[in-house]
């Protein structure tokens, strides 16, 4: 019965993003969806994506000078395991697990209420496709802000690790040099490249919840749920191929 | 004109449409009549596109619309104008952007010709002043008009309205009556409304079609509706002493004559 029902899901989830990626209608139309699309989920994420990577940096590296360091290990362990982790892990996978929450929701309930509500039907009455007009411009809009979320997260992770050395926790040289030693620049990208896929996930599986909903305003705070849910297992299982295909 | 012809819808095992054909004339306005669950949701919903029929056909003015592909069936939709039940405007866009939407999407014009035929649609229905406001902001009435001017922006040859009275106090539904018919006459429109409210009946019937048990049961106007001797079409009206009041005097008026 689990079976069946997630293969019917995964059908109808096809069915969606084979009616989203069409041609839209009216181009210019597309765009002003496109640009509102970045504003809305990208930008309106970028405070908590600051704040969180802030904290978390500082708290990476103030975990790691007090379980990691010792007279044994070289004084720069603590800022090279915080640029690893951060990197690595945290700007992008865990990142975007906190952004399943908050954009995942968001779209789930915004295209579940447009449901309820009759909106996507009347786009279809009108001859719009409401799929390429509401969910694509979100799928690439949120592809084209997780990656900046990414990079503007190593950063401010960075600062929040660096923020600790103003408490005396680490030395600020020893930090920087943590930070430089032995650096790969094929983490940072690797990062990036996961979070496109993050964000495809996201914003799919999202909205296939949002424009399903059949019922009413219940069944859009259920769906908003199971997008979240979904969302972030997916998210999960993903990042371990992602990893071993990168690695 | 809209024929219906022979129209069947099945849901699994459950028929709800039992092979409905009924002609829908233009300038005028045709109302679906029926009790809750006769089938009349689905009728429309049928008509419009949004349910795909079992079997049978809905000819636009001669083009049967189920045997059209994708792409015609998307033109024929630029020729219709839909007035939903809950007036489905979009949140997001405030109303003058809202009735802008149609002729974003689909016209030739330029911005400025846009807001001014925009403009002139609100105008028509009386809500010139609430075009920056939000639908959120503004009555169910006056988001009624809004999604009439909407639904006439594109200058449709085919207007559907789903209960287009529902929520609305009885004063507001007759304004919103009116709108319908006036604008109907004046473009000219194939209108198919969708109603159980007696007074729209009474008051726009032009072509009535009577669902009952998902077959149609009667087909006339309202001047044709009192003297009706179908029975299921007697208790749909007549269920309400006001309505038998009304019988009653006009049987009386009959007998003193």
């Amino acid at each position: 019965m689990i079976i069946q029902k997630s293969l019917t899901q995964f059908g109808e989830y096809l069915q969606l993003m084979g009616k989203t990626f069409q041609r839209p209608e009216r181009m210019r139309m597309f765009m002003r969806q496109y640009t509102k699309e970045m504003k809305d989920l990208g930008v309106g994420s970028i405070g908590i994506v600051l704040l969180i990577s802030f904290f978390i940096g500082a708290v990476i590296c103030i975990q790691m000078k007090v379980n990691v360091a010792s007279p044994w290990m070289p004084r720069f362990t603590t800022g090279y395991t915080t640029r690893e982790i951060l990197l690595l892990e945290f700007s992008s996978s865990i990142m975007c697990l906190i952004l399943a929450g908050k954009v995942g929701s968001n779209i789930a309930s915004e295209l579940g209420t447009m449901r309820v509500t009759q909106q996507i039907d009347a786009l279809e009455i009108m001859g719009v496709n409401p799929a390429s007009f509401l969910v694509l411009p979100k799928i690439l809009g949120l592809i084209t802000i997780v990656p900046c979320l990414v990079i503007f997260s190593y950063g401010m992770g960075m600062l929040g690790a660096f923020a600790t050395s103003l408490m005396g926790i680490i030395t600020a040289d020893d930090l920087v040099y943590g930070f430089l030693h032995d650096f790969n620049q094929w983490y940072v990208w690797m990062g990036i490249i996961k979070s496109v896929f993050f964000a495809f996930i996201i914003s799919s599986v999202s909205s296939y919840f949002g424009y399903n909903v059949k019922g009413g305003s219940l069944n859009v705070g259920k769906a908003s749920t199971n997008a979240v849910v979904s969302s972030s297992v997916l998210i999960l299982f993903a990042d371990i191929f992602l990893t071993k295909l990168l690695s | 004109m809209i024929q219906v012809k022979d129209l069947h819808k099945d849901f699994g095992e459950k028929k709800v449409l039992r092979g409905i054909t009924a002609d829908f004339r233009d300038g005028i306005c045709n109302l679906i009549i029926g009790q809750s669950g006769a089938g009349k949701t689905v009728l429309m919903s049928c008509i419009i596109g949004l349910f795909r029929p079992t079997s049978g056909q809905i000819l636009f003015d001669g083009r049967d619309m189920i045997s059209m592909k994708r792409k015609e069936w998307k033109l024929l939709h630029r020729e219709v104008g839909m007035l939903f039940q809950g007036s489905a405007l979009f949140d997001s866009m405030t109303v003058l952007e809202n009735v802008r939407f149609p002729l974003d999407m689909f016209s030739a014009m330029n911005e400025k010709e846009r807001n001014e035929r925009a403009m002139y649609c609100l105008e028509r229905v009386n809500l010139a002043d609430a075009g920056m406001k939000y639908p959120g902001e503004i009555s169910g009435g006056m988001q009624k008009r809004a999604a009439i001017a909407r639904a006439i922006s594109l200058n449709p040859k085919y207007l559907f309205c789903d209960e287009p009275n529902s929520g609305l106090d009885p004063k507001t539904s007759l304004v919103i009556d009116e709108l319908i018919h006036s604008i109907t006459h004046e473009f000219n429109m194939t209108t198919i409304i969708n109603t159980h409210d007696m007074n729209s009946v009474m008051g726009i019937g032009e072509n009535i079609v009577f669902i009952a048990g998902g077959e149609k049961a009667w087909q006339g106007s309202k001047d044709e509706i009192m003297g009706s001797t179908n029975e299921r079409l007697n208790s749909f009206i007549f269920a309400s002493d006001l309505f038998k009041k009304i019988k009653n005097e006009e049987l009386k008026g009959l007998q003193n004559t």
